[in-house]
């Protein structure tokens, strides 16, 4: 089996989530024997614009070569085409940071985290024309070489996806990371959706990262669901370093959101919990940690609530920063709104801290231990907060069995059924 | 004569409701009325009535050969006569018929056996008078919570005055034994035991109408038939399941009724079983011999261990808080909080904590009111928490009046043989008044009620004697000083009087 995929990211350009995942899904691809052809768009500045490198997999710096496989060395081929598409970006942020990036005014580094979500339904024609071009540019591709099938990840490279298929007519396969509706509640960008949607329709199957995802590929997007498959995502066991040298420098549990401070986040339930928790227990501190369009709303809200002292924002950390505040804590709080899958439980986990996670997660469907609760129910989030808490048992059977869980879901497990899709798509 | 014993468990737990944190100490109620009222309205209206009616019309039907036995749970008496009377109207009926035996168990199908054996005899004891009351006849056999039993247990039940204990034939424990014969316990042979034929019984109560098993559909005839390709020696099949089998685990429509109703007949013609009682088979048989179980079965899951109610940390630490207030509830008396003693040991409660069903146990599933078993035990811990802090209340309250009674009274009578009048006048009024306001407070305001009691009487024996007033370092250094005038006092007779004002 040999497939031709389009991601938008791979390590070690990585900015989200994605380019994890899919390392991870050809690495265990590659253990099943599976070629795989991936391509992503890149900016390469003075390049010409259908211009595409080949890019031994030997030759990827990653900061983690130590988890590369001869397998994966051997399978995998890595292509970065010409493009200016960049991920985790709205078309309206496209064209800021297109004009921003040629006008030199601002140093290249993206992150999601700070980064502002403003829909308001206007076409960004930028990041339009990027996605075309990216289309075209696998057309080219797709021309030079042979492979069963096509596996496309996420809206920006369903068009690629789909020009591939109508020039070799291999089936495709789009892979469903997250949708408009994750990303922006109920007020969708049409074009966004529009592309979705087609990307779905055209594919051969489907593939979502969860089952709540594929409930909304099949209830929101008209898809039928005999084509829909889940397939959850997984975690590469990396050991991460030994965190005992953090020290608390308070007396105090602490109970920890991480992420970005946006609606799709639910940082206001955690507020609002943390309220009914100090309110019988003052000795616990609450952190939130990320930044977003929601953060000053938050800061309001917990001076309006008058706990101040017990409740703290530490802007946006990254790396050792995110190892060092899991350390310390004593409770993860994930209350997403809409999750299509949520890594970030399993790397608190991992650092043996209990997690609470919202109900609408991809990742509830595969964790057991973990305290699952409707974002929307405070009094319940409140709970188990106070319930992991006060009461030692829950310690201690996170503590048991909270870190096994999360190394057994592994890549491997999900390229295997990664490839049954492939199968099923191609009639093998 | 070879027996069947046939034997059903009646029993519904009184589920907690939600129970959040914030309710701690402000909120003492736990159950989920809507819930257990639901619940044992549909299982009456599905099981218990209907399969009721039916034993009764088999008892008639073939002139008392047919013979069933009972042990209900206090928890679902407690829940029949708030939502469904009529149940225990039907059951009487049953027990008039002299065909039926009724089951002693604990009063809350508790798991008391493992945690306080104190409080176990207490709940057996108490089922075994209610079973009497409502019944009209002494239990002469015992069945505990899950069928749980080992040779401590079952010694604890022969003491007292049991003839025989039920639990079940697991494998494990038996080897190459047979469970179709009648044993003893291992350390009182007074104590018979029965063992539940577990293939014979889950065959009606779990396999009955699952369509893949190759003995789909089950008939009586089928059944009387496999019965009749036992060992001609083995004495007894004993059948115990819940009584719930009939009717709402397997719905009517598997035909579950046909099967009770046709298995008399089909048992007396085609076969030379009868239907026996525990109480007849203790009369009529002999034990083969011993059996040694040092540690506890059940009748849960493949293992017939106790894993299902005691297996993981959240269990365990559920457990040992409930049970570390045996000692203190042995001193209450508030109805109210022994009530909610009894209903928060049901066995069931910790069953919902178990995380078995996460690798399989579709059975765990399906009983389960939470999502979680981590959704069970915080929730159960809160309301143990508030039970915690309202059973320390009571105790804090009756232990003041305790220490309050016997110093006040100690005083009065050391020093009415030494002092003046003068002063056993003081003292007096000063106990009547602490008698007062223990009369009148103890049982609306305890703690505040305490705290007033604790104070007078500090002053009224300060002035006295400072032998009496060891407990607090205030009331010493206030002893002290009345000591000078004590001395004094053999000259000027008036200082006395006024140290005890003083103080």
């Amino acid at each position: 089996m040999k497939v031709l995929m389009f991601g938008w990211e791979f390590p070690p350009h990585i900015t989200g989530g994605l380019g994890t995942a899919c390392f991870g899904l050809t690495k265990g691809l590659a253990k099943h024997g599976v070629e795989v052809i991936f391509i992503v768009p890149k900016s390469f500045g003075d390049e010409s614009q259908d211009g595409f490198r080949l890019i031994n997999a030997s030759d990827i710096e990653l900061d983690f070569t130590q988890t590369m496989t001869e397998e994966f060395r051997e399978k995998i081929s890595y292509m970065e085409v010409g493009s200016n598409l960049i991920p985790y970006l709205d078309p309206e942020e496209f064209e800021k940071w297109y004009s921003e990036e040629i006008t030199g005014k601002k140093p290249k580094t993206h992150s999601v985290f700070d980064r502002k979500y403003q829909f308001s339904g206007k076409y960004g024609a930028n990041l339009m024309e990027e996605v075309s071009r990216y289309a075209l540019v696998a057309l080219s591709v797709a021309k030079k070489f042979d492979y069963d099938v096509i596996h496309a990840h996420d809206w920006l490279t369903y068009a690629a996806g789909i020009a591939a298929k109508k020039i070799s007519g291999k089936p495709l396969v789009v892979h469903v990371h997250a949708t408009e509706f994750d990303r922006s509640g109920e007020n969708v960008n049409q074009v966004v959706y529009d592309i979705e949607r087609n990307g779905m329709e055209e594919a051969d199957r489907v593939i979502t990262v969860s089952n709540f995802t594929r409930q909304i590929v099949i209830e929101r997007y008209g898809i039928p669901s005999e084509k829909v498959f889940t397939v959850h995502n997984a975690v590469e066991p990396v050991d991460k370093p030994e965190m005992d040298d953090v020290t608390k420098h308070v007396r105090e549990k602490i109970v920890t959101f991480l992420g970005r401070v946006t609606y799709q986040k639910g940082p206001d339930y955690f507020v609002e919990a943390a309220h009914k928790v100090l309110k019988r227990d003052p000795n616990v501190r609450f952190v939130m940690a990320g930044s977003g369009d929601l953060l000053n709303r938050m800061i309001r809200r917990v001076a309006q609530l008058k706990m101040g002292t017990r409740f703290h924002f530490t802007g946006f950390l990254a790396g050792a920063e995110v190892d060092k505040m899991f350390a310390m804590s004593d409770v993860y709080v994930m209350p997403s709104v809409s999750e299509p899958f949520g890594i970030s439980p399993l790397e608190a986990m991992r650092t043996n801290v209990p997690v609470v996670i919202s109900k609408q997660s991809g990742v509830a469907e595969v964790l057991q231990h973990a305290l699952k609760v409707d974002f929307w129910d405070i009094d319940a989030l409140a709970d188990a907060i106070y319930g992991i808490l006060h009461y030692d048992g829950l310690r201690k059977m996170f503590a048991r069995y909270g870190k096994s869980e999360v190394d057994s879901l592994i890549w491997e497990n999900a390229a295997l059924k990664v490839l049954e899709v492939y199968n099923n798509a191609t009639g093998h | 004569m070879r027996s069947v014993c046939l034997y059903f468990q009646v029993h519904q737990p009184y589920r907690l409701r939600t129970y959040r944190f914030f309710n701690i100490g402000n909120d003492h109620y736990y159950y989920d009325d809507y819930q257990n009222r639901h619940i044992i309205r549909r299982v009456a209206e599905k099981c218990y009535l209907p399969a009721n009616r039916m034993m009764l019309q088999l008892i008639n039907e073939f002139g008392k050969a047919f013979k069933v036995s009972y042990s209900i749970s206090g928890t679902a008496l407690d829940q029949f006569t708030q939502y469904v009377p009529e149940v225990i109207q039907s059951f009487r009926q049953l027990a008039a018929t002299g065909c039926v035996e009724f089951i002693s168990e604990t009063e809350y199908h508790s798991l008391a056996s493992l945690g306080s054996e104190k409080e176990f005899v207490r709940q057996v004891e108490s089922h075994n008078k209610r079973v009497e009351e409502l019944f009209g006849q002494k239990p002469q056999t015992f069945r505990n919570s899950e069928l749980i039993y080992s040779d401590s247990i079952g010694e604890t039940i022969a003491n007292l005055g049991f003839h025989t204990m039920l639990t079940e034939g697991a494998k494990h424990i038996l080897g190459w034994k047979s469970p179709n014969y009648i044993y003893c316990n291992n350390l009182n042979p007074k104590l018979r035991v029965l063992l539940r034929n577990f293939r014979l019984s889950d065959d009606v109560s779990f396999r009955f109408s699952e369509q893949k098993w190759s003995e789909w559909p089950l008939t009586a005839e089928k059944f009387v038939g496999w019965l009749n390709t036992m060992d001609p020696h083995e004495e007894v099949v004993n059948l115990f399941m819940d009584y719930e089998t009939i009717g709402e685990h397997q719905w009517k429509e598997t035909g579950i009724f046909d099967f009770f109703y046709h298995l008399p007949s089909a048992l007396f013609s085609k076969s030379n079983f009868n239907f026996a009682t525990p109480e007849e088979l203790y009369q009529r048989l002999q034990p083969m011999g011993a059996l040694s179980v040092p540690y506890a079965i059940s009748w849960a899951d493949e293992e017939r261990d106790l894993t299902a109610w005691k297996g993981n940390e959240l269990q365990t630490e559920a457990f040992s808080k409930l049970y570390s207030l045996s000692d203190a509830i042995e001193k209450c008396q508030d109805p109210v909080i022994l009530r909610d003693w009894g209903y928060l040991q049901s066995s069931n409660h910790f069953y919902y904590m178990s995380t078995k069903w996460f690798s399989a146990g579709e059975v765990h599933k399906h009983f389960n009111p939470y999502g979680s078993p981590y959704d069970a035990f915080i929730n159960y811990m809160n309301a143990v928490s508030d039970f915690t802090i309202r059973v320390e209340a009571a105790l804090a309250s009756s232990d003041a009046v305790k220490k309050e009674k016997k110093p006040a009274r100690k005083t009065v009578k050391k020093s009415s043989a030494v002092k003046p009048k003068a002063t056993r006048k003081a003292i007096k009024s000063a106990s009547a008044d602490v008698k007062k306001s223990v009369k009148k407070d103890v049982k609306v305001k305890a703690v505040k009620a305490s705290k007033k009691v604790v104070a007078e009487p500090v002053k009224a024996k300060a002035g006295i004697k400072a032998k009496v007033v060891k407990e607090s370092k205030k009331g010493q250094a206030k002893a002290e000083k009345p000591a000078k005038p004590k001395q004094a006092g053999k000259t000027k007779k008036v200082s006395k009087p006024r140290s005890a004002e003083q103080n």
